[in-house]
């Protein structure tokens, strides 16, 4: 079980996560947005949006970063295990905590507010629950990690998550033994990538990509036109906004 | 030099009645679904007023338009890129759906379906968002219409700056005027400038501003970006909506919807060549009140052989080059300067324009004593102040207004005379700096205002740049999501579909 949990199922939400994304994004593009609420209720959510949206990067990247980097980087970069655990505990903790208030008050707004409860979807409701009670899991790990500040548990999980990307049969045997608390934090949050495509969350792929485009894009404004044969070069050289 | 055709609007405001037949025919057309109930893309505002969405042109509180930074460079009033960037998770700037409206419908059922009792069934309200009750509607699309309201509220409508408004508060001295209002398709789009996603986009064939539903995520930048907010957020779809020009009728050569069924006759379509090249400058003039004169400068004179080779070379297809030529918006805007842009000081360049409307001389009981110069009546006199209009259409300039105003009461006057009293007086045209035929012109397009007068769109010659036999056996318009029906009900990814309903088998 614990081998299929940590060492099969890993795979299972990363392939439907991907490949359900990559459908939805070819074969249903309309549905990719981030149903945004914001027109119909302004209250709580100018604040708990900001809250949460700062918060889950701060940590998405810092597990990104902190989970999949080599521990030889580390090493030769002289950061002690310990440091590094410090670092997570305190910088994960902050956000978290800034993330779980901001997760309130959307999902108190979401709940009580007659006019987003009725224009929700069960999956609107729904992800905003798991990510809630991923952030209570992942701050709940907190208080367990303060336990063996010396980062040996913490080199675990590191062990196991680049295991699954290296595809080492056994990866699941780095976390046997870790406490419970840590497992359900790790099956949660396999379970948010499984169900990713099939829900709002796809808007953080957009959101990645959006400031990318909307930066490197010349100019402001974009001229869409049906020609297939360039026009011949403009006589005087100059560029517009309106290209 | 680039130039580009572009489908422009005039709206003869002497003319409208404010009988709302243009939005409610737009509204029949495009937004009788979920999601959009409150959005008009077409809506008639009673003026002076705050208009809809409330203090729409309150642009210290929505953001909308450019601005010109203090280094002289031209960017979006809610800021650089990366400003509007950092307000992608809640945008402080953007209205609610409670400054337009709470969508509502009546339990016309409860009229047939109540029991006997004692007082007449009556049909209530119901929010179309929650379903649940509405005790009292407290704004709908058109609450200030013909003045409702206090004059308080209304006065905080933003054309009365720089005019001591109390005195229009008397009922004496009280104006109105109707203004209708749809998305004004710029040839600077601040709306397209503030998408992240870039789904907002211009036709190069024909100027429409459009929005790629299918690469729009939903992050709202271009409703608060849009300084007339003719942009609406579809609260259902969690995607921007907003008006087409109803391309797929311009594109065959027929008038927008709204056009069409106006029953004033006061909505005039056709071509205009511009010079994309100049729109920069054009809309970054230092002075705003030179922001009027510099769109006219972006203007191309389609009779000059000069202008019809360079369109002919851009690719502007022949008989659009030869349109924009008999085009009614080019008489109106250039010829005989009587339509303005409507607040040009956003600096996006609006396409849709207008032609103020007269009103009567101020003061009636004086009517023997009105003061008049060169035998006309002054325009100071009419009833709407001259500093209400130019602020609305010329970034307070009273001068263009006093013309174009002065210009239209020679043509009544002079067509008078010649009707009535069977006298041609050259004299009056003269006067406003016109001469006999041009006024006589004048009175075709915008007092007869013919059909072919009022619309002259040449069609899209889609042929000359799509290869028929891909298109063929194609899916024509479609809701996105290829060939499909697109709507899907209880999808694997949200969204609600509608099958297409085939005839089953009757046994």
């Amino acid at each position: 079980m614990h081998n299929f949990l940590f060492g099969i199922f890993p795979y299972i939400a990363l392939g439907v996560g991907i490949m359900g994304s990559v459908a939805r994004y070819d074969r249903d593009p309309f549905t990719w947005k981030s149903s945004s609420s914001q027109m119909l209720r302004r209250k709580q959510l100018v604040l708990g949006s900001v809250l949460f949206h700062i918060g889950v990067l701060v940590i998405f990247f810092g597990h990104l970063g902190g989970l999949l980097t080599p521990i030889w980087v580390f090493d030769a970069l002289g950061i002690s295990h310990g440091a590094k655990q410090l670092l997570a505990v305190v910088a994960g903790g902050i956000a978290g905590i800034m993330a779980l208030i901001g997760g309130a008050m959307l999902f108190h707004r979401r709940w009580t507010d007659p006019r987003i409860r009725k224009t929700s979807s069960v999956w609107d409701i729904a992800i905003l629950a798991m990510l809630i009670a991923q952030l209570v899991l992942g701050l709940g790990t907190v208080f367990v990690s303060l336990g063996h500040l010396d980062g040996h548990e913490m080199v675990k999980f590191m062990s196991w998550a680049q295991g699954i990307f290296t595809f080492d049969g056994a990866a699941a045997d780095h976390i046997f033994n870790v406490a419970l608390v840590f497992k359900l934090h790790l099956l949660l949050g396999l379970t948010i990538i499984l169900v990713f495509p099939f829900t709002r969350l796809v808007h953080l792929v957009s959101g990645f990509a959006a400031p990318i485009r909307y930066l490197l894009r010349p100019g402001f404004q974009i001229v869409r036109s049906r020609r297939q044969t360039a026009l011949p070069k403009r006589n005087a050289n100059k560029s517009t906004t309106a290209e | 030099m680039r130039v580009r055709a572009q489908i422009g609007m005039v709206l003869n405001l002497d003319k409208c009645i404010g009988c709302h037949t243009c939005s409610v025919t737009c509204k029949n057309v495009w937004t009788s679904r979920d999601g959009v109930e409150y959005a008009w893309f077409n809506n008639v505002e009673t003026k002076p007023g705050t208009g809809y969405p409330t203090d729409w042109e309150n642009q210290d509180r929505w953001k909308g338009g450019w601005e010109r930074t203090k280094s002289g460079k031209l960017q979006p009033k809610q800021g650089a890129k990366w400003r509007i960037l950092s307000n992608i998770f809640a945008n402080p700037s953007m209205p609610e759906i409670d400054d337009y409206y709470e969508p509502f419908d009546f339990d016309y059922d409860h009229l047939k379906s109540a029991p006997e009792m004692e007082a007449f069934p009556t049909a209530r309200p119901r929010s179309k968002i929650t379903g649940e009750r509405i005790e009292k509607i407290e704004k709908g699309p058109n609450w200030e219409e013909i003045l409702g309201g206090e004059f308080s509220k209304r006065s905080e409508d933003y054309n009365f700056e720089g005019i001591q408004k109390e005195i229009y508060g008397d009922y004496e001295n009280t104006f109105m005027m109707y203004l209708p209002r749809l998305c004004e398709h710029c040839l600077n789009p601040a709306c397209a400038s503030s998408c992240p996603s870039g789904a907002i986009y211009k036709r190069e064939e024909d100027g429409i501003v459009l929005i790629d539903q299918e690469k729009c995520r939903g992050w709202r930048m271009c409703v608060s970006g849009c300084p007339y907010k003719k942009i609406y957020y579809n609260w259902e779809s969690g995607k921007s909506e907003k008006c087409t020009l109803c391309y797929p009728r311009i594109e065959s050569g027929n008038p927008t919807v709204c056009s069409e069924t106006c029953v004033g006759r006061i909505r005039y379509l056709g071509v205009m060549l511009y010079d994309a090249d100049k729109i920069e400058d054009a809309a970054n003039m230092e002075d705003e009140q030179d922001l009027y004169d510099a769109q006219l400068g972006v203007f191309l004179d389609p009779n000059d052989p000069e202008v019809q080779a360079a369109a002919i070379a851009d690719g502007v297809p022949q008989d659009w080059a030869k349109a924009a030529q008999e085009s009614p918006i080019w008489k109106m805007a250039m010829e005989w300067k009587v339509a303005f842009p409507l607040h040009p000081e956003y600096r996006t360049l609006p396409m849709v324009w207008y032609i103020p409307p007269l009103s009567p001389i101020q003061n009636a009981s004086e009517a023997g004593a009105i003061a008049s110069k060169d035998g006309m009546p002054d325009v100071q006199n009419l009833r709407i102040p001259v500093k209400y209009l130019a602020n609305m259409l010329t970034a307070g300039d009273e001068k263009p207004v006093v013309t174009a105003l002065e210009r239209m009461l020679a043509m009544r006057s002079y067509m008078r005379s010649k009707t009535i009293e069977g006298v041609i007086d050259e004299g009056i045209a003269e006067r406003v700096g016109l001469d006999a035929r041009i006024i006589e012109d004048m009175y075709k397009i915008m007092a007869l205002a013919d059909y072919e007068d009022r619309f002259v769109i040449p069609t899209t010659h889609r042929e000359q740049v799509e290869e028929a036999y891909d298109l063929r056996g194609g899916c024509g318009f479609t809701d996105t999501n290829g060939c499909s029906t697109g709507i899907s009900k209880g999808s694997l990814f949200g969204g609600s579909k509608k099958p297409l309903k085939m005839p089953t088998e009757a046994m």
